[in-house]
């Protein structure tokens, strides 16, 4: 009936034709459909591959293992601590406040410490991470794992800090580390390489010279995680790589005993072998405890340690500048000899002061020392004979004799950056750095090291080993290396060294620094021209320490064995007035900063010597009562040490 | 074919057996199966309470509708309206006893089980216009009269729709009803007049929106925007799709669900599932049984002899065709996310059922193709 009907013929055909309309349309969106997940699956297939792996994976970057400090005899003195640890990042955080206040309850934070994380939250960006706790205790992690789960957005992680098992006696040597700020990420790639929120690195002193070696790598885990953060399982773990140990040419009971020494008061003592340079003890009074920054330290504690009146925070052996007093003699003498000003038996009377040029110039001794030849100068110290010896030889020779035995020059380029070059003056320098010519005076009074001239402690150090070995340059070093030469090696090459004159001596000033680390390179200068002048100057010293009526005849030790030479010194640090020389006050009874400095230089064993040493006591004194009985504890300790360290270095070459 | 035998189906139990159109059954059982497969995955590939309840249903649907095939297409004519008024009052009745579940009013819980009457609706919209468009006379279609009434069967279901809320159903039914209008031949003029209308009143119905389908809509022309929020779904899904390859990251190996990136995995989003797991190929695959579905429905219309069967199954094929593309065009951020399920694909017993009962509409129409209704 439809079907037969015009009317019925019409609707099929409506019917028919606009299916196939819409048939049409249908192919038409399939089409698209179909081009749309070509390009998603095919075209950037790759991108949201990418994009997929993005979501499900996260990295958790461990902390490096930083190396360890370890001494002469392998003793860790900088080592690592584990530690735990509460990391927020606020960004992804849901309600930052609300859980402040659940963590204050579970860590049972004390007010103060509160307030203290949110102004740290407040002076960092959102989406860095928020060490909440440095250092929770076992029960603390525990708990915050307890109610990890209602604890969105806190991480409870595993660190590792620095410590320092020897508290204050490598605190200058070793330096410290510190969290890592913005400006160490940007001079260093490794630091910015191996990041992650809470890392130390080394802020000062050999921590941040080694900053490279000590780092390490961080391990790296990876886990699959679901949309909601939650780990699903661990794909990956890299371990991360330690950094290097790196060993110190330091021994520890030497280092400690210089701690001892020094309690209480300010000033610094160096040990040194003459031969192979090594730094057997560098210790600057006083000191303080690193360990106490590991977690931040406390106000008080801070301010303890910046106010204190002998500048802890001064690494003195290095950056500290002296007059190195009546040290500088052997200098003068030496200088003297050498350009052949004076023979051994120029004789000098000194009669406790003299004039010159309308000025009076007094010796020490008020009643003079009487007729004294070169040894006995330098065994009692006469300041007359060494003005008298230094206005002959005049400034620029003395200079010139003084720098090459390792004054006004950094002893450790490139090791620590504070390290503080001396002065040795002269003429020349005068007139370009003040502008006026130089007065025969100031001659006199740079001839028992006083004036313009200034030394580190560790540079007297160098100039005292550089004599002790018979005039030879040698290069202070604190790092040890399996392949350094032997002592042997050393002393022959010592011996067919060439001279060190005036032509390369600046050339070869500059060339140190490279040559510190190429070790066939290096080459012992002869300081000298003539080596028996090299033994009158030490015989003075034996003297000077040994004989009756020497500086510190008293610190002597008679057995031949520990027997050591050494020179004292007593700088002054202010213009002594007439009156005040009239006084003749006694050391206790002048105020602390006007004391004179007590200084002493020595080698031992005076038959065979190895070792060298400086010693300085800020507002100490005179050095022959201060300063040498200090040498004589010293010699004890480091000679008898003396075949247990040649016995490790014999196994750690062999090894 | 215009031989009085023809006239009445009198064909026996055995040969309507025979005339039943195994590759529409094939397809709709294969469908079935790579959906139990993908359910078993949005699981974690554990049999749980998705996968299994999915595959129960499935049978009994798929049963159901082999049975309903057997009924004469008369029956559905004769039942057009009725049903059309039964899920019109299903629907009054769940806007206001229905349950709420996540914001919407949209379910009956008839204890056993809960029935969406939304989804029913989509069905039965169509058997009611077909069979209205069966008595008119072409003539009289685009009279105010005759356009009046099918308006009206059209627009109440989806106002009840809209108002709990759920504007995706809403979509789908209004599509599938015009699909019908446009079929019956109402004037061109019309369609053209009233989408006009609607583009100029987009803004102010846009403003009627519910905060939620505001924020969807603009996430739709910039997902990146909000990344967290209301963009995640749809560059989650983007990046579940895209990360599958040509050859699929493998089944259960589909890493953006597996680790639960993906949103309502199980129904809407069942495609980017598979997609992920499937790739390219697999995609390709589903879309070809979906084709071959839709052709097979058209062709059953193309040799039915009735107008009633010809025009419900050229729009209930048009119907499927456009779930499959809202649905696939949704997940592929094709168009702005509204709830719209992918036939039988995805879990749900009302949509499902809506689907089969269709199916064997068509079903019946293959068997009694050569029945004509008075």
């Amino acid at each position: 009936m439809i079907d037969s009907s015009d009317s019925g013929i019409k609707k099929l055909n409506t019917i028919n034709r606009r299916m196939f309309i819409i048939s049409a349309a249908k192919a038409l969106v399939f089409t698209g459909i179909i081009a749309r997940l070509f390009s998603l699956q095919i075209s950037d297939n790759k991108k949201y591959l990418t994009l997929s792996d993005k979501n499900r994976l996260r990295e958790w970057r461990l902390p490096p293992i930083r190396g360890e400090f370890l001494d002469y005899f392998g003793n860790t003195i900088a080592g690592n601590l584990k530690v735990y640890q509460l990391h927020v990042i606020p960004e992804q955080v849901e309600d930052f406040k609300s859980l402040m206040v659940r963590l204050k309850d579970i860590l049972d934070l004390s007010k103060n410490e509160f307030t203290k994380i949110i102004k740290k939250k407040n002076s960092q960006k959102n989406w860095e991470t928020l060490i909440v706790s440095e250092n929770l205790s076992w029960d603390q992690f525990s708990k915050v794992n307890y109610y990890l789960h209602e604890l969105v957005g806190a991480k409870p992680v595993l660190s590792v800090v620095r410590s320092y098992p020897f508290k204050d006696n490598y605190t200058h040597v070793l330096g410290y580390v510190s969290q890592a700020s913005e400006q160490d990420l940007l001079n260093n790639k490794l630091i910015k390489k191996n990041h992650v929120p809470g890392l130390r690195v080394g802020k000062n002193g050999l921590e941040k010279t080694y900053e490279n070696q000590l780092i390490g790598s961080n391990g790296v885990q990876r886990y699959e995680v679901n949309a909601y953060g939650k780990r699903i399982n661990q794909l990956d773990h890299v371990e991360g790589t330690k950094g290097q140990n790196i060993t110190l040419t330091i021994d520890t009971e030497i280092q400690k005993l210089c701690n001892e020494l020094m309690l209480n008061k300010s000033g610094s003592i160096s040990v040194m072998d003459i031969f192979n340079g090594e730094i057997i003890a560098m210790h600057s009074s006083p000191s303080f405890d690193p360990n106490l920054f590991l977690y931040g330290i406390s106000h008080e504690n801070w301010k303890s340690i910046r106010e204190n009146p002998l500048k802890p925070l001064i690494n003195k052996t290095i950056s500290g500048l002296y007059s190195p007093g009546s040290t500088i003699k052997p200098i003068v003498a030496l200088s003297a000899l050498e350009n052949d000003i004076i023979n051994p038996n120029f004789r000098v009377k000194c009669s406790g002061k003299m004039e010159m040029y309308g000025q009076t110039y007094h010796c020490w001794k008020e009643k003079g020392h009487g007729v004294v030849n070169l040894r006995s100068a330098i065994k009692q110290s006469c300041d007359t004979y060494f003005y008298e010896v230094a206005r002959k030889l005049g400034v620029d020779r003395l200079s010139d004799t003084a720098l090459k035995f390792g004054l006004g020059a950094k002893v450790l380029e490139g090791i620590y950056e504070n390290e503080k070059k001396g002065l040795v003056p002269n003429t020349k320098w005068k007139r370009n750095a003040l502008g006026k010519g130089w007065v025969l005076g100031e001659t006199l009074i740079t001839g028992i090291g006083q004036g313009y001239i200034q030394a580190t402690p560790i540079q007297l150090c160098l100039m005292t080993a550089q004599i002790a070995n018979g005039g030879h340059k040698i290069y202070p070093k604190i790092i040890l290396n399996k392949d350094d030469e032997s002592i042997d090696e050393i002393k022959n090459k010592m011996e067919n060294s060439e001279i060190l004159d005036k032509k390369n001596t600046t050339q070869s000033l500059l060339k140190v620094g490279e040559e510190i680390f190429n070790n066939d390179d290096k080459k012992y200068y002869k300081l000298f021209k003539n080596p028996e002048n090299i033994k009158l100057v030490i015989d003075g010293m034996f003297g000077s320490t040994n004989e009756i009526r020497g500086t510190s005849y008293r610190s002597r030790i008679d057995d031949p064995k520990y027997q050591f030479a050494g020179k004292t010194g007593t700088a002054q640090v202010k213009r002594i007035t007439e009156e005040q020389r009239e006084l003749d006050l006694k050391t206790e009874q002048i105020p602390y900063e006007s004391r004179d400095h007590a200084l002493y230089i020595a080698f031992g064993p005076y038959k065979k010597p190895r070792y060298a040493l400086s010693i300085i006591i800020e507002h100490g004194g005179s050095g022959g009562v201060v300063a040498a009985p200090m040498a004589k504890k010293l010699f004890k300790m480091i000679i008898d040490r003396h075949d247990l360290r040649e016995l490790t270095k014999k196994n750690l070459m062999s090894a | 074919m215009y031989n009085q035998a023809s006239y009445s189906d009198n064909s026996t139990f055995f040969q309507k057996v025979k005339s039943l159109d195994y590759s529409l059954l094939i397809c709709i059982l294969l469908i079935g199966v790579i959906s139990s497969f993908s359910m078993y995955s949005t699981d974690g590939g554990e049999l749980l309470y998705h996968t299994k309840s999915h595959i129960i249903r499935f049978i009994i649907f798929f049963v159901m509708m082999i049975f309903l095939s057997f009924l004469n297409i008369r029956f559905w004519h004769s039942v057009g309206y009725l049903f059309y008024i039964l899920i019109l009052g299903l629907l009054l009745f769940a806007s206001f006893y229905g349950v709420t579940a996540s914001g919407s009013q949209r379910w009956i819980s008839l204890y056993f089980i809960n029935i969406q009457p939304s989804e029913l609706m989509k069905i039965a919209i169509i058997i009611c216009l077909a069979k209205y468009y069966h008595r008119s006379q072409i003539n009289n279609i685009n009279t105010f009269r005759n356009l009046l009434i099918p308006i009206t069967i059209l627009i109440l279901p989806i106002l009840l729709v809209i108002s709990q809320p759920d504007l995706g159903t809403s979509i789908l039914i209004g599509l599938s009803g015009l699909v019908v209008l446009w079929l019956a031949g109402i004037n061109i003029k019309y369609f053209i007049y009233s989408s006009l209308v609607l583009i100029i009143s987009m803004p102010f119905v846009i403003s009627f929106l519910q905060p939620y389908q505001k924020a969807r809509i603009l996430t739709f022309f910039d997902p990146d925007k909000d990344p967290l929020g209301a963009g995640y779904q749809i560059i989650q899904s983007k990046i579940a799709v895209g990360s599958g390859g040509l050859y699929g990251k493998g089944y259960l190996k589909g890493t953006q669900s597996y680790l639960e990136f993906l949103p309502e995995k199980h129904t809407d989003f069942i495609f980017t599932l598979f997609s992920e797991e499937y790739g390219f190929l697999g995609s390709m695959f589903l879309l070809l049984v979906y084709a071959i579905i839709i052709f097979r429905i058209l062709r059953i219309g193309a040799i039915s002899r009735s107008f009633f069967a010809k025009i419900f199954c050229f729009s209930f094929a048009s119907a499927i065709f456009i779930y499959i593309s809202v649905n696939m065009s949704m997940v592929l951020g094709l168009v702005p996310i509204v709830g719209s399920p992918l036939p039988i694909m995805s879990y749900g017993g009302s949509s499902m059922l809506a689907t089969m009962i269709g199916f064997s509409v068509v079903m019946s129409s293959k068997i009694h193709r050569r029945q004509l209704i008075s």
